[in-house]
């Protein structure tokens, strides 16, 4: 299972000038519920979107199964991209579309199910988001949780090999956001997905993550990467057991 | 590995237990029999049980899945027990998950023909909370504008400059290359005419006489209808859609004179300008077309100043402001107005310049009645 999926070489993110993260190098492995953590402005959001191929790279590369990401072309990238899904911070739905409509999409432009077929589908990967019989709702006719459960649903629709989530439980209460946790995990076991999530809940790390790696803001690299649970008491990091254990306090005073 | 055609058989010789017999490989591509057909089988079944047995099953994905979605709900449907039997670990965990919240069943609404949902009295309903509307935007911008002569609005210098901008010096170059054309058109369209009876020098009478009174400040209106009422309009659909609009009000700040007072007072400055550049260009266009028709420039001018009259300039301006204020009204109130979804957004906008060229067009007519019977 120790199979790397997803291969981050020599990355760094800018801006222009302002570099935002330098020198990432760290492998996702196949399976893994990946987090990528830290403070706010650390560029998780940043890193993130260079995955997903929004933003490209000052420097360095970005290899999913051994197959580098920004070497290849555009077809190669649209091809990559049709084996992952992606949750949006807000959902990202189409607000135009019925639910249905928005997990119609990609089955209907990537696959040769029947129209009949798709129908079903549609019922099932709602079902499973638990938002069965919900097909003709809008998004603006339902709560924000179930708007992200929505987004789960089309993300899912072509059974992804790695499903991406944007602070999945942002804005969510902690009900809502344990459902949400969950059900990522339920999924993640039966459809054997890699998942790679930002986050800074402390709860959904310590509850589902089996590997993570944390961004400083300081020194505007990685400090930190492995199971958060072991982080939390044994990193050498003291900003990094800090941000896990929720202390107060600066770190520069703990450093010094 | 070849693929087998998927498809599934109802084993009803047990009293008690119905078996599912999945066969085949269900996946992309190959055709199965409907669930329809399962059904219906189902219905005419006396057993109390269901077992799915996966025993002979190939490959699967999400076709399968939602195959037995549909067969778990019609069994909880028929109070039928669902168990499944040498199914594949996957597939178990997806439809836990799956059936683990019952389906929600929408409320129903009544099933109508769209000539059932037209009706003359919803028209004249919609037609009057229209009227409502509008006359009470129109109100509520009436007293922005009595807040604001007695100094007391709140309303910002600075937003009403950068408008001024959007509305007048950004929106030159296509005022230009509009009012040079209309002005060649009118030009073609009297040479034409006038040339029957040897008077093409005249063609400067209707180009300037027609620009000035008319078709400079309609362009002109029409233009910015399209290019500043829409932008106004989606701009406020956006704030609307942000919650922007509500954090204006809770500021306990009129969104009325902080966000619509400035715009139209900006279209209301910028119109008037607008058209006296249009009038100019247009009767550039105009000298154009008749320098081509052998009317040297000299004639033209002097046969066109003899046209140029303060009260058919006047006419122009007028218009221009009244056009400014409905354009701005069009524009803001349906962004206030606007739903809070990106496609509300997107239909405010539409509303937005449809509106106002409605509004431009019976304002146009009624003023040109009215000045007919003052005899301006």
């Amino acid at each position: 299972m120790s199979e790397p999926h997803i291969s981050i070489r020599d990355l760094t993110m800018a801006y222009g000038p302002s570099v935002i993260q330098r020198d990432l190098n760290f492998d996702i492995n196949k399976g893994d519920i990946f987090v990528i953590m830290g403070g706010s402005g650390c560029g998780k959001s940043t890193l993130l979107k260079h995955m997903l191929g929004l933003l490209d790279p000052a420097k360095g590369d970005i290899f999913y199964n051994d197959q580098s990401f920004f070497q290849a072309s555009m077809k190669q990238q649209d091809d990559m991209r049709q084996r992952w899904g992606i949750t949006y911070q807000s959902g990202g739905l189409f607000s135009a579309m019925t639910l249905a409509g928005n997990v119609n999409l990609p089955l209907q432009l990537y696959t040769q199910y029947s129209a009949s077929d798709r129908e079903d589908i549609i019922a099932y990967k709602l079902a499973l988001v638990g938002l069965g019989g919900y097909q003709n709702y809008y998004p603006s006719e339902i709560s924000g949780g179930m708007r992200k459960r929505a987004a789960l649903a089309r993300a899912i629709a072509l059974d992804p090999e790695i499903l991406f989530f944007d602070e999945p439980s942002a804005g969510l209460d902690p009900i809502s956001s344990r459902l949400l946790d969950e059900l990522i995990v339920q999924l993640q076991e039966s459809i054997g997905a890699t998942v790679v999530m930002v986050t800074h809940e402390l709860p959904s790390i310590f509850g589902i993550a089996s590997n993570s790696v944390y961004l400083d803001v300081n020194t505007k690299t990685m400090i930190a990467y492995g199971d958060p649970r072991e982080l939390r008491d044994h990193s050498e990091q003291p900003v990094v057991r800090q941000f896990l254990a929720r202390e107060s306090g600066s770190p520069q005073e703990e450093q010094a | 590995m070849s693929e087998q055609p998927p498809g599934f058989e109802l084993l009803t010789e047990d009293r008690e237990v119905a078996v599912l017999l999945l066969t085949g490989d269900w996946v992309q591509g190959q055709s199965h029999r409907d669930f329809h057909v399962l059904k219906d089988d189902l219905l005419g079944i006396t057993a109390s049980e269901l077992v799915v047995d996966g025993s002979q099953l190939g490959l699967w994905d999400s076709v399968l899945m939602a195959f037995l979605l549909q067969s778990f709900n019609q069994c909880r449907e028929d109070n039928i027990v669902f168990r499944t039997r040498a199914l594949p670990d996957g597939i178990e965990r997806l439809l836990d998950v799956a059936t683990a919240v019952p389906t929600h069943v929408p409320p129903s609404a009544p099933n109508k023909q769209w000539y059932e949902s037209f009706s003359p009295g919803s028209l004249v309903l919609e037609l009057w909370e229209s009227t409502v509307e509008s006359l009470a935007f129109i109100g509520e911008l009436g007293i922005a504008l009595w807040r604001l002569a007695l100094g007391k609005a709140n309303t910002r210098f600075s937003d009403f400059r950068t408008f001024c901008y959007q509305a007048g010096p950004d929106a030159f170059a296509i005022i230009s290359l509009t009012s040079v054309l209309v002005g060649m058109i009118l030009a073609y369209l009297g040479a034409v005419q006038l040339q029957q009876f040897g008077a093409e020098v005249y063609v400067a009478d209707l180009v300037v006489i027609g620009m000035l009174r008319e078709m400079g400040v309609l362009m002109a209106a029409i233009v910015m209808a399209g290019r500043t009422g829409a932008a106004y309009a989606a701009q406020l659909g956006t704030m609307q859609a942000n919650e922007e609009i509500d954090a204006i009000r809770t500021m306990g700040i009129s969104p009325m004179e902080f966000l619509v007072v400035p715009r139209m007072l900006a279209l209301v400055v910028a119109m008037p300008l607008l058209t006296l550049y249009a009038n100019l260009l247009g009767i550039i266009g105009g000298g154009i077309v008749s320098g081509g028709l052998g009317v040297t420039p000299l004639m033209y001018i002097s046969e066109g100043e003899t046209a140029l009259q303060l009260s058919h300039l006047s006419v122009g301006l007028i218009k221009s402001v009244v056009f400014g204020v409905l354009i701005a009204v069009a524009g803001c109130r349906s962004g206030i107005n606007s739903g809070r979804s990106s496609a509300a957004v997107g239909q405010a906008a539409t509303q937005a310049v449809v509106t106002a060229i409605v509004y431009l067009i019976v304002a146009d007519a009624a003023i040109n009645i009215l000045f007919q019977q003052v005899g301006i």
